[in-house]
């Protein structure tokens, strides 16, 4: 059935925009993150999905592990990005059987950049990715729209990360305690949350670290601050 | 040790009763009647070396390598029929690039001896092919620098990344040495040798005690010690001419940086003529040692 | 319904006329790329008399968005050739890997060193770049390549998107050809006769003179910058420059816009 606003009558009959289709597409206009600190990696993202102004899913988990510590966090499209994650996780997979030992971060990373660059044209995908392993320790890459690959001390993406860059760079310290890294994201993505539209509901964390990797969640009802660790 | 065939061995695909494939074992007696060709690998970095026999006082002296570059941080030598080692080294090299373009990295060489390997093996399965007359040498070194994504741009946080475990347990990069055979069976070794001299050459290398990690031979040693074992694996051919070819790869910190290349002209021959020198020396000492030694082969 | 399943589920022809087929294509032609997302602005070279500086600033914007502020956009190819990329980031880092595995197998025939100079690789990528802009699929850059030629001559040429080469003893890509150029041409009053005349000196005093310009007047530049001088010695490159001597204090003479005096 084709709804109100995507088929046109002419003289010469109906006319269906194609591309029109896909405006119903559900988008992850988000607020995602992930730092270094000194044991290793934290991610951080909002839990809101939505099709223009409605809210699809308001509990979406859009942090996405791909290997054992190799986590990423998801911006853009859903349908795209849960397509490239799915694509790696099984390369990722493949990997660290192929060569008995668990893939690092930077594959990881490199195998992302392929499949965003490759597909630029048809992918609408802002990735972070964040590991830890114990040779190279916590690493975070970002990839924004026309898939190039950035290493930094910190990644932020989505719609609602343009709020936050004067609060991250001016709260931003390098060699950060665990404590200090869960509160800097999530005061963070605190402030996204509060000024974009497109972002909200609960903040989920991962902490990536020698340990392997722990989930926190904090609710907006109770201001954020908990049930913490999960 | 051969025995005839029987009409086993006419195929690749046809097993003789006792289980063996006699293509692969001719394909083992051709590289028996190669040049030499050995690898030392140390902590510091591996060596390859290989005897090159002169076939005509026409060829140039010094061109016509027969060891190959197949990644800036690995290279092969092969024994046995030269072309089949070229083809060989080709595929090392699709291989190595092929990883470059999915992981945006150097391929390990662990990696790339599997990859080698089982393209060897799969010309042991097939009636419309013949095995590889060749057994490769495969050195190599994984880099034990951090190392980023090819073309990345940024750095991670200037204190470093966070969490790195610093212990010995945790496997940063080192040297890589593997024999590739016809039969597609590989294994790593610290010394390896194959060719006509590899008997001469291993009893050599044995005496290195490369396997101790107490071993203190440095990669300049090794060096010296390849050209020697490339001569005394020479002796007993010795009415052929030939030239001593080398190749080294060390740590980041050490004189190739971690890629792979020729070993300087100065010191080839420094390493050469102190061959020579121990050579002429062995052979008093050996007269002198040989009443009281008569086990020894 | 009628008895055409082909017709089961479509407007009716008698209320909407006959269904036009050709709509409802199932493989849409295949598009490409028209627009950069993360991109660099200017590069700037001069050549000298042994040689050839080349500067760019390290930013990488997202539209207006200063985005990544730590991109080197000036890239070494061994022994002595520096590529300067302004443009899309993503391309730059393809062309980048694209380069390293020409390297790689350049160093497959000859173990004795590297053969490809500034000039080789500078006529490598333009018929990189044209191939890619013919197959309707560019790469969104604008490059400047800085070496030596096959007489070890100071060789500095760019490339665009389109394939387009120059040469010239000055080159500015983005905002520089139109800022930079013209003070940088200062430099050579007789064209290729006077690279002679220039040294070193001159050469990164022109660049950074021209580099404190374009952070006044461009607006998606930056203060740090990289600076490299290649010479037949080698690549001398600084990744971590930050802009000096700049002038601001004259803004406290400034009152209004016309009349006003307090």
């Amino acid at each position: 059935m084709i709804g109100p606003g995507t088929g046109m009558l002419g003289e010469d009959g109906i006319h269906i925009d194609m591309n029109h289709l896909k405006s119903g597409e559900v988008n992850l206009g988000t607020s995602i993150m992930a730092i270094n600190f000194k044991d290793g990696v934290i991610l951080g993202a909002d839990s809101r999905t939505t099709t223009g102004a409605y809210i699809a899913n308001r509990v979406t988990d859009k942090l996405t592990q791909v290997h054992d510590t190799i986590w990423c966090c998801r911006s853009g499209s859903a349908a795209d990005t849960q397509a490239v994650a799915d694509i790696v996780q099984y390369h990722l997979g493949m990997y660290g059987i192929m060569n008995n030992e668990p893939p690092t971060t930077q594959t990881a990373a490199a195998l992302f950049q392929e499949l965003c660059y490759d597909n630029k044209d048809q992918l609408s995908a802002g990735i972070i990715i964040a590991g830890y392993d114990k040779r190279n320790g916590g690493q975070v890459y970002s990839i924004p729209l026309g898939g190039s690959l950035h290493k930094g001390p910190y990644a932020i993406a989505g719609s609602g990360s343009t709020y936050i860059y004067g609060f991250c760079d001016a709260h931003w310290k390098e060699g950060m305690t665990e404590e200090e890294g869960v509160q800097f994201v999530k005061d963070a993505l605190r402030e996204a949350i509060k000024w974009d539209g497109s972002s909200g509901g609960v903040i989920r964390l991962v902490v990536l670290t020698a340990q392997g990797a722990q989930r926190h969640l904090y609710l907006p009802d109770q201001d954020y601050r908990g049930p913490g660790y999960k | 040790m051969t025995s005839i065939g029987t009409g086993y061995d006419l195929s690749n695909s046809v097993f003789s009763p006792d289980g063996r494939n006699f293509q692969v074992e001719y394909a083992v007696k051709a590289v028996e009647n190669g040049g030499t060709s050995i690898g030392i690998r140390t902590k510091h970095g591996v060596v390859l070396a290989c005897e090159k026999i002169i076939s005509s006082k026409l060829l140039k002296p010094g061109a016509n390598l027969r060891i190959s570059t197949v990644d800036r941080h690995a290279g092969v030598v092969t024994s046995g029929l030269l072309p089949d080692g070229r083809h060989l080294i080709s595929r090392a090299r699709d291989e190595a690039s092929s990883w470059r373009q999915t992981y945006k990295g150097p391929i390990p060489v662990h990696a790339l001896a599997s990859r080698m390997g089982g393209y060897v093996q799969a010309y042991t399965l097939y009636s419309s092919v013949r095995p590889f007359g060749v057994t490769a040498i495969l050195g190599g070194w994984d880099s034990e620098a951090e190392l980023g994504v090819d073309g990345q741009v940024g750095f991670g946080p200037s204190v470093g990344a966070g969490g790195k475990l610093e212990d010995e347990v945790v496997k940063r990069g080192g040297p890589g040495l593997y024999m590739i055979e016809p039969s597609g069976l590989y294994w790593g070794y610290y010394g390896a040798a194959t060719g006509k001299g590899r008997q001469a050459a291993k009893a050599e290398l044995e005496k290195l005690d490369l396997a101790s990690p107490t071993c203190s031979l440095s990669l300049k040693d090794a060096v010296m010690e390849a050209a020697r074992i490339i001569y005394v694996a020479h002796e007993d051919s010795k009415d052929k001419e030939f030239e001593l070819e080398m190749t080294w790869i060390s740590t980041l910190d050490g004189p190739t940086k971690g890629q792979h290349q020729q070993v300087p002209q100065e010191l080839l021959e420094e390493a050469e003529k102190a061959a020579k020198k121990s050579l002429e020396g062995d052979d008093d000492e050996e007269e002198e040692e040989e009443e009281g030694d008569a086990m020894q082969e | 319904m009628n008895h055409y399943p082909q017709a089961w589920g479509r407007p009716r022809d008698d209320v909407y006329g006959p269904y036009d087929n050709s709509y409802f294509q199932a493989s849409a032609p295949q598009t490409h790329t028209q627009s950069p997302a993360v991109t660099g602005t200017s590069v700037l070279g001069v050549k000298f008399k042994d040689g050839v500086v080349i500067a760019a600033d390290n930013l990488a914007s997202y539209g207006s968005l200063a985005r990544f502020t730590d991109v080197k956009r000036l890239r070494t190819f061994p022994p002595n050739t520096v590529i300067g990329f302004g443009g899309d980031v993503s391309d730059m880092q393809y062309l980048d890997r694209l380069l390293q595995s020409l390297d790689i197998r350049e160093n497959y025939l000859s173990s004795y060193g590297h053969v490809l100079n500034a000039k080789n690789l500078h006529t490598y990528l333009s018929k990189v770049l044209y191939k890619r802009r013919s197959d309707f699929n560019p790469l969104w850059n604008m490059l400047l390549v800085a070496g030596l030629d096959d007489d070890d001559k100071p060789f500095l040429a760019s490339a665009d998107l389109l394939g387009t080469t120059f040469s010239s003893p000055t080159l500015a890509t983005g905002f520089g050809a139109h800022l930079a150029q013209p003070l940088l041409r200062k430099l050579m009053p007789h064209d290729e006769d006077s690279v002679k005349d220039v040294t070193k000196e001159m050469a990164v005093e022109a660049i950074k003179a021209c580099m404190k310009v374009l952070f006044y007047r461009d607006a998606r530049s930056l203060d740090k910058y990289s600076i490299a001088v290649v010479t037949k010695d080698g690549v001398e490159l600084k990744e971590d420059q930050k802009l000096e001597d700049q002038s601001w204090a004259f803004a406290d003479q400034i009152r209004g816009y016309g009349t006003q005096v307090n």
